[in-house]
């Protein structure tokens, strides 16, 4: 498998003329394209509105996935029921997707009582266990290590479950990235290995983060499959995680998927990426934007219109909007909140700091987080 | 009822729970064929298979980090860390992640798990086969610490460490890891968490140590009592969350305080304990606390007999604190 492996090869299915590949094409049905299509629009338009809000102060911050939908979406949409998910921070519209429903979300990008991490985290930092996607953390590169664990124990267990783990370009220098591999290739867990290369990690380039000609031959060095994508082509995407969960499942070993990506944003909220980004290379960027990809392929088909797209973005809107109006009404968490979950009961010293916590006078809140 | 050293005691724990919890699975450097550096895992991969007790590539940071995907998966890792020395490079799985899994998911995620270690100095193992890093992990919320003195404790609490719904870290006392023997009963016992023991009452000066030192500590007493000073010896046992009852409770009678330790002096878990008896018992002091404990120094190799809390420095410690 490793040998067949050339650098310059780049999976791709959605030609520049709208027209699938027939070789590389995964032939979904119409229907789940459209469905899918429409979550990249939903991302999106959920994805701007989240960055207006943060810019009004309403909501502390957000990271987004401007121009990653493609290699966000495809994957998700390639893993089974019982296959799992384990998030970088990029990754809410896969969770989603998954079937956590928009207020769930909405909850935890302010933080409320309704929150399913009760308020504990900063925006953006979601926890999916009903949906088999995992906790996320700021660390770079922990759930690569985490997931592979995970895999590990399904695969002891007999489970076939596969575990996805996302991460970007930059999270591969980290000693986790090299954890995770090599365990991996070690114990031939059914992990697919999924790198966003979307040229940045912050201000940081690709070419800094390496002196490798591409991310995906790393996988060489662990005695694992490697593969590129064009990570700006959904069923591209979708192609190549699912042939790498079923390499897993039918327990062939891990593989490294490298999409190749743009990040059409600041790294987040808090980013200004003017600083180090040119305007031209944005410009060649967003021509590359994986939306209007995927909406010339459905288009090419008589699947898809603008009566469709921009019906279908007056609903999400209104959707949107309902849920920021909930999400904006619902209290903060209960100050007891606090100290619950820390340890499964709580000791003596929490409960002493609890109590001294009631008594304190109460400040002002901001409601919301910080951001890096 | 048989006698045991540490090693045996603990063996004889992970067994037992091998084979009473097919969930329950053993990792680390070393610890299958050979059964680890310290052969505390002597056998078991024999006895239980390599995907129950598992030889890891060398990387602590793996090892955690697998570990602690197993566990949301609903396994009971075991990890071994062969040196608690070597704990750093899964310093931030264990700090940033383990600790905080169940409370930052919500409770999504509980990722429960023993982290076992072999702690302490005096066996000449220079900077980085000997010191003990207690505080940095009491320090981070989330995580229980133990550290048992004898084979009883250390099986029983070891038990009850695998049986609890936490991240347990159980620091070995390798010093006495075979000096240290004692009946320890065959079959399934435990030791509760957070239970100190008194191990020699006292009138006049309360004694706080574990591990190793407790024995240092409790030679410092024998010695001091033929000076006329009665010391009240505590093995705290589980060090955090402390038993600050049991502790409480005797510097109130004793009013005096001596705490032992390894570990170096400053922002040592001595200087919480003080702090912890200085707001709930300050009016009953009679003098100030003390603290012996390993010096603010790189733990040395030659001289490492001197940094060590030993009974030497113990006991002008109990009968200046007694006296004063």
């Amino acid at each position: 498998m490793q040998t067949q492996f050339v650098l310059d090869d780049v999976v791709t299915v959605i030609g520049p003329d709208g027209v699938a590949d027939p070789a590389t094409d995964p032939k979904l049905p119409g229907e789940t394209v459209v469905k899918l299509f429409k979550h990249m629009l939903l991302t999106r338009q959920l994805d701007e509105r989240l960055v207006l809000l943060q810019r009004q102060g309403r909501i502390g911050f957000h990271i987004g996935s401007l121009g990653e939908e493609a290699c966000i979406l495809g994957p998700a949409a390639a893993l089974g029921g019982d296959d799992w998910l384990w998030p970088c921070y990029r990754e809410f519209g896969a969770l989603l997707l998954r079937g956590m429903p928009m207020q769930t979300y909405l909850d935890n990008m302010y933080g409320n009582a309704n929150d399913a991490v009760k308020g504990r985290q900063m925006p953006d930092h979601y926890s999916g266990r009903p949906y088999k996607f995992g906790s996320v953390s700021s660390p770079i590169g922990t759930q690569i290590t985490q997931a592979v664990g995970f895999s590990w124990a399904a695969k002891m267990k007999g489970d076939k479950s596969v575990s996805l783990v996302f991460f970007g370009e930059g999270a591969t220098s980290s000693s986790e990235f090299h954890n995770g591999m090599n365990f991996a290739g070690v114990y031939k867990t059914p992990t697919v290995f999924l790198c966003r290369n979307n040229g940045w990690a912050i201000s940081v380039p690709a070419d800094q983060q390496t002196a490798s000609q591409t991310f995906a031959q790393k996988a060489f060095a662990y005695g694992m499959t490697a593969v590129r994508a064009d990570g700006n082509d959904l069923l591209a995407m979708v192609k190549v995680t699912r042939d790498a969960i079923e390499r897993g499942r039918n327990g062939e070993g891990p593989t490294l998927i490298e999409a190749l990506t743009h990040r059409l944003s600041g790294h987040s909220t808090s980013d200004d990426p003017k600083a180090y980004r040119n305007e031209a290379e944005m410009k060649a960027e967003r021509e590359k934007d994986p939306v209007p990809r995927l909406r010339a392929y459905l288009v090419g088909l008589g699947l898809w219109d603008d009566a469709q797209e921009s019906a279908w973005a007056e609903q999400v809107d209104g959707e949107i909007k309902r849920a920021v109006e909930t999400a904006e009404k619902t209290a903060a968490p209960a100050l007891h909140t606090m100290f619950e979950d820390v340890y499964a009961t709580q000791p003596w010293h929490l409960a002493e700091q609890q109590a001294e916590a009631e008594r304190a006078p109460r400040p002002a809140g901001h409601g919301g987080g910080g951001g890096h | 009822m048989p006698q045991m050293n540490m090693v045996q005691a603990v063996n004889d724990a992970l067994r037992l729970e091998l084979k009473r919890d097919p969930r329950v699975v053993l990792l680390g450097e070393d610890i299958g064929k050979v059964g680890g550096v310290f052969r505390v895992t002597q056998d078991l991969q024999k006895e239980f298979g390599p995907d129950r007790v598992i030889d890891t590539p060398l990387s602590e940071g793996g090892i955690i980090g697998a570990a602690i995907g197993m566990a949301l998966y609903g396994l009971h890792p075991v990890p071994e860390i062969q040196f608690s020395d070597f704990i750093f490079p899964a310093f931030d799985q264990i700090v940033s992640e383990l600790a905080k899994f169940r409370y930052r998911s919500g409770g999504e995620f509980p990722a429960k798990m023993v982290i076992r270690t072999p702690v302490g100095g005096g066996i000449r193992g220079g900077h980085y086969h000997s010191q003990s890093p207690e505080a940095y992990f009491i320090h981070t919320p989330g995580l229980k610490v133990v550290c048992p003195s004898n084979p009883y404790d250390a099986k029983g609490l070891l038990l009850a460490s695998l049986r609890d719904p936490d991240p347990v870290l159980f620091f070995e006392p390798k010093r006495v890891y075979r000096a240290a023997r004692s009946e320890v009963p065959e079959g399934d016992y435990t030791v509760p968490l957070s239970q100190a023991k008194v191990v020699r009452p006292g009138q006049h000066v309360t004694v706080l140590a574990w591990g190793a030192m407790l024995y240092e500590a409790i030679e410092a007493a024998n010695q001091a009592a033929a000076l006329g000073v009665d010391s009240e010896v505590i093995d705290l046992r589980t060090l955090w969350p402390v038993d600050i009852d049991t502790i409480i409770a005797s510097v109130k009678k004793t009013g005096r305080v001596v705490v032992v330790h390894e570990a170096p002096k400053t922002c040592g878990f001595g200087a919480e304990l003080i702090a912890l008896i200085n707001e709930k018992a300050f009016l009953h002091l009679e003098a100030p606390p003390v603290r012996v404990t390993g010096y603010d120094t790189p733990f040395p190799y030659t001289l490492e007999m001197d940094y060590l809390p030993l009974a030497g420095r113990i006991l002008p410690a109990l009968v200046e604190t007694a006296r004063y």
